[in-house]
């Protein structure tokens, strides 16, 4: 399939839109077919989030004893000062600003604008290297504390499975995610994608603000709640 | 010819903007515990601010706002299912910890 000529019948708005995309015969989609798979991708991941969080909610409903506050447990002194959840405030700065300069990297990429393009890539790894120490640095403090997957010293129990489990495998899409803007960013660089296109670059961003929204509702429902 | 042929192409104000506003929606929310509100202002606040973050994150910066309807519906309406099992969970819990003060608690 020729997919570089673009059909114009890509342009009824709306439901009738919706209608001509599934029914004609042609490809349903109007997108490079990367993008669309880091959608569906994406779309998996959340269910996975999704029933990580549920997981959290069921446990914490069920549980008899009381529920560490997270609050207290995630305040920390600095210059005298007790500060409740300061760390994970700070940590949810770095990823929204990491979002934010992803964003431009889009942008200024299809623009052709390669310099710019990989000085902002670089930036957004750079924050999210700098988030992942961040949270190495929480959990050693926590595991430090006494919390273990099987108790913590402040009541139920299940609050250090949960902990582990959802902000663990968060880290680890970020830590994948910054590998990944490290390599397309390479790439960029060298110039790889004169020919075939900036889409890579929106893919990668995708992926990257995908990692950004998902640590607003851990940041809500765990650290709020 | 479609966006998608020339990628998505917005002017660089809109991305900054969404930033500053994530920063203020982020900051509220953290306010929120700082004040240690509790109870009902609590949690409707906690979910309207996350509701607003996540939403500008997947509008703005993910484009999904500007994408066709098709898209949409395919990235949408399986959240349906996600409800539901929030629902039938939070059901089961509730289960859970009745049956647990029956049987554990003295």
């Amino acid at each position: 399939m020729d997919t570089g000529s673009h059909d114009d019948s890509y342009t009824a708005p709306g439901v009738r839109g919706m209608v001509a995309d599934w029914a004609a015969d042609k490809q349903a989609f109007d997108m490079p077919w990367g993008k669309l798979m880091m959608w569906i991708f994406l779309l998996s991941d959340t269910f996975i989030f999704s029933i990580f969080l549920t997981s959290y909610m069921n446990v914490r409903l069920s549980a008899t004893d009381s529920w560490p506050n997270a609050s207290e447990v995630f305040a920390l002194e600095i210059f005298g000062h007790h500060l409740p959840l300061i760390l994970i405030a700070i940590m949810t700065f770095v990823l929204i600003t990491s979002s934010g300069t992803m964003a431009m990297a889009v942008n200024f990429a299809y623009r052709r604008d390669r310099r710019k393009t990989v000085w902002l890539m670089a930036a957004t790894a750079l924050l999210g290297a700098s988030f992942v120490g961040m949270q190495a640095f929480e959990w050693t403090k926590l595991i430090e504390d006494g919390v273990r997957p099987w108790g913590n010293p402040w009541g139920a129990a299940q609050f250090g499975s949960a902990f582990f489990m959802i902000t663990g495998f968060h880290g680890l899409h970020v830590s994948a995610g910054v590998i990944y803007l490290a390599i397309v960013a390479r790439k960029v660089a060298r110039g790889d994608y004169e020919q075939k296109g900036y889409a890579i670059v929106e893919i990668a961003g995708l992926y990257w603000h995908f990692v950004d929204l998902v640590w607003v509702f851990i940041f809500a429902f765990f650290y709020l709640w | 010819m479609s966006e998608a042929a020339t990628g998505q192409q917005h002017p660089i104000g809109i991305y900054l903007k969404i930033w500053a506003l994530l920063f203020v929606l982020s900051f509220f929310s953290y306010l929120v515990d700082y004040f240690h509100l509790q109870g009902f202002w609590r949690w409707s606040l906690i979910l309207l601010f996350m509701f607003l973050k996540a939403g500008f994150i997947v509008a703005i910066f993910m484009h999904l706002g500007w994408e066709r309807l098709s898209l949409k519906y395919v990235l949408l309406l399986p959240l349906v299912a996600i409800l539901v099992l929030i629902a039938l969970m939070a059901i089961e819990g509730d289960y859970t910890f009745l049956t647990r003060q029956q049987f554990f608690d003295t």
